[in-house]
């Protein structure tokens, strides 16, 4: 059974377009990353899926229509829409006590473990915790929770290098299993490609490219092209090009391996270069339409 | 599908009651619920006691003296009317506490927070709902009553100290009349206000700003046009009935005023049961809570 299986999903907001008949798919045990610009509907997408907003089109989130069975689905549905939710005036204790109370699959010891392992003190209320720690509480109760889909929008946001890649570590040791499925939207792209097994580009309402990971470094390849060979290497028709220290990278979908191993170093283009040159093809192809 | 989830088996995890935490949860936000009715006892407390050591014995023995019926009434009214203040405060916060639960929780974004758990917004609407039903009418009961039989121990040790008889208090204020006049004046009161505090959660879910002034402006501006218009005053007086009609409905008022209530036999309950207004008033209650959870359910935080 598929995670998330969305059908011509679509959402309007008066006459922006937020979402346009988006396909999507997410088997169980998946990390996906959902990598789009601002105001390309990566938000709107995870609102619709957790069931906070009415939408057009099919969507079945485990198996459950999310907008008419959102309390069910809740049971089994995790997320974290923004590091900046969790009311200020709520004490750490409090919070523990809250999700216990309310949530049927919350592991209280858990909790307490993951709390352990930060300077976080039990009487503190949010208001007086630093942004990092309240993304480590926000963390320790999701995780403490046994669920099936866990949604994460922008959970890194505002926090400082240090606290975003433990917050991932903490993530991929201590809770994902292949029983579960993480969606995870964020801006740096360049920390989470290592942690995804799928990836979605989405513009303007669209799914611009979906993927597995593997099936990325097989379809694209990045050439450092040698300067005597960069006219060659260009009629191959890569589909972005940029310049370091003086040397051309060409970046090509679906080309011959061995074909471009004679024009240069070969490698798997990072998920950021990549993002850059697919919507980068996007804006050329929109601004063509437009014409 | 048993082999898609083995790792879901919650074996011995307590029931979750997420009706009772969440009005829990209502009172660590707001503690002025307990601690506002709490101040304003022991104001009562302070200000009764003073009249208590130095007032009752004169009043006592002026009683006495005159030796007819009625001056008992002199005596005994500062403690009759003890409670008061403390209820009044209990409907005060009620109100306020409604206008803003639904709407600070979209104001902060903590909404998403409490979204992420599986609490309805039926079981978050109700929660916030009881209260003003009934957790603050039962802080008001239990303070005052507290109030009260602090106030008649001191009472009687003052008119012990004066070498009076305690009798004579003991007499006037009904001690089991007093609590049971308190309990039914509560209960009435939340049923007939239970409109305007459904009213007030429903503007509270759906104000983008200012819901006191969404909540109050409309009706007020409603009463005014009408009166500049025609000269009339139905919805102004409709606005005063809700606000303070339970005690004509509620209660047999000696001169049809709504001053002194001392007797079990003044308590109207048949009377108030048959009156539309209740039940007209009740619905709509329903009514506002259910597009309040409606509203909760559908509106974004701000």
């Amino acid at each position: 059974m598929s995670s998330i299986e969305a059908r011509g999903l679509r959402k309007t907001f008066g006459t922006t377009v937020a979402l346009d008949r988006i396909d999507l798919r997410v088997e169980e045990g998946r990390i996906l990353g959902l990598i789009g610009p601002n105001g390309a509907g990566k938000t709107t997408a995870l609102n619709a899926i957790l069931g906070l907003i009415p939408y057009q089109g099919e969507l079945r989130v485990l198996g459950r229509d999310p907008w008419t069975e959102r309390d069910q689905l809740m049971r089994d549905v995790c997320f974290i829409a923004d590091v900046a939710v969790l009311p200020r005036w709520l004490r750490v204790s409090q919070a523990v006590d809250y999700v216990a109370g309310v949530h049927p699959r919350f592991d209280r010891a858990k909790a307490e473990g993951l709390l352990a392992k930060t300077t976080i003190k039990r009487t503190s209320k949010v208001r007086e915790l630093s942004k990092g720690m309240v993304t480590q509480l926000h963390l320790a109760l999701v995780m403490a929770i046994d669920a099936q889909l866990l949604v994460l929008d922008e959970p890194t946001l505002g926090l400082d290098v240090l606290y975003r890649k433990t917050f991932y570590d903490a993530l991929l040791n201590d809770y994902f299993d292949r029983h579960r499925t993480i969606v995870v939207t964020t801006h740096h792209v360049e920390e989470v490609q290592d942690v995804l097994t799928d990836v979605a580009f989405i513009d303007r309402g669209r799914v611009v490219l979906e993927s597995s990971m593997e099936a990325v470094a097989s379809r694209y390849l990045e050439v450092l092209v040698h300067p005597e060979r960069a006219a060659e290497a260009r009629a191959l028709q890569p589909i972005h090009e940029r310049q370091t220290f003086g040397r051309s990278i060409l970046l090509f979908d679906g080309a011959d391996r061995q074909r471009l191993a004679g024009l240069g170093d070969v490698r798997t283009p990072s998920l950021a270069d990549l993002f850059v040159a697919v919507m980068g093809a996007q804006s050329v192809e929109a601004q063509g339409a437009a014409r | 599908m048993s082999t898609a989830t083995p790792t879901i088996a919650p074996a011995a995890l307590p029931v979750p009651r997420p009706l009772y935490w969440s009005v829990r949860r209502e009172l660590w936000e707001n503690r002025s619920i307990y601690l506002a009715p709490l101040a304003v006892a022991a104001l009562v407390l302070f200000a009764m006691s003073i009249h208590g050591t130095v007032r009752l014995p004169q009043r006592v023995r002026a009683a006495a003296a005159s030796d007819r019926g009625g001056p008992q009434i002199t005596a005994v009214t500062p403690y009759a009317v003890a409670p008061a203040p403390i209820m009044f405060t209990t409907i005060l916060v009620g109100m306020f506490f409604c206008l803003d639960a639904l709407y600070g929780e979209r104001r902060d974004r903590s909404i998403l927070f409490w979204k992420s758990l599986p609490v309805s917004d039926r079981t978050a609407v109700l929660a916030k709902a009881a209260v003003p039903f009934v957790i603050l009418p039962a802080i008001g009961f239990v303070l005052s009553v507290a109030v009260m039989s602090v106030l008649m121990a001191l009472g009687t040790v003052v008119l012990l100290a004066n070498g009076l008889r305690p009798a004579s208090l003991w007499a006037d204020v009904g001690v089991v009349s007093e609590p049971l006049i308190m309990l039914y004046g509560l209960a009435v009161h939340v049923l007939w206000h239970a409109p305007i505090y459904g009213w007030l959660l429903l503007i509270s879910a759906w104000a983008r700003r200012t819901p006191f002034l969404w909540a109050v402006l409309p009706p007020l501006a409603l009463a005014a046009g009408e009166h500049l218009a025609f000269q009339t005053s139905y919805v102004g007086a409709f606005l005063r009935y809700r606000l303070g009609g339970a005690m004509k409905q509620a209660f047999i008022l000696e001169g049809g005023k709504t001053g002194n209530i001392s007797r079990l036999s003044q308590l109207d309950l048949l009377g108030f049961l048959a009156t539309p207004g209740l039940w007209i008033g009740l619905i709509a209650t329903a009514a506002f809570l259910v597009v309040a959870a409606r509203l909760r359910r559908n509106r974004e935080p701000i």
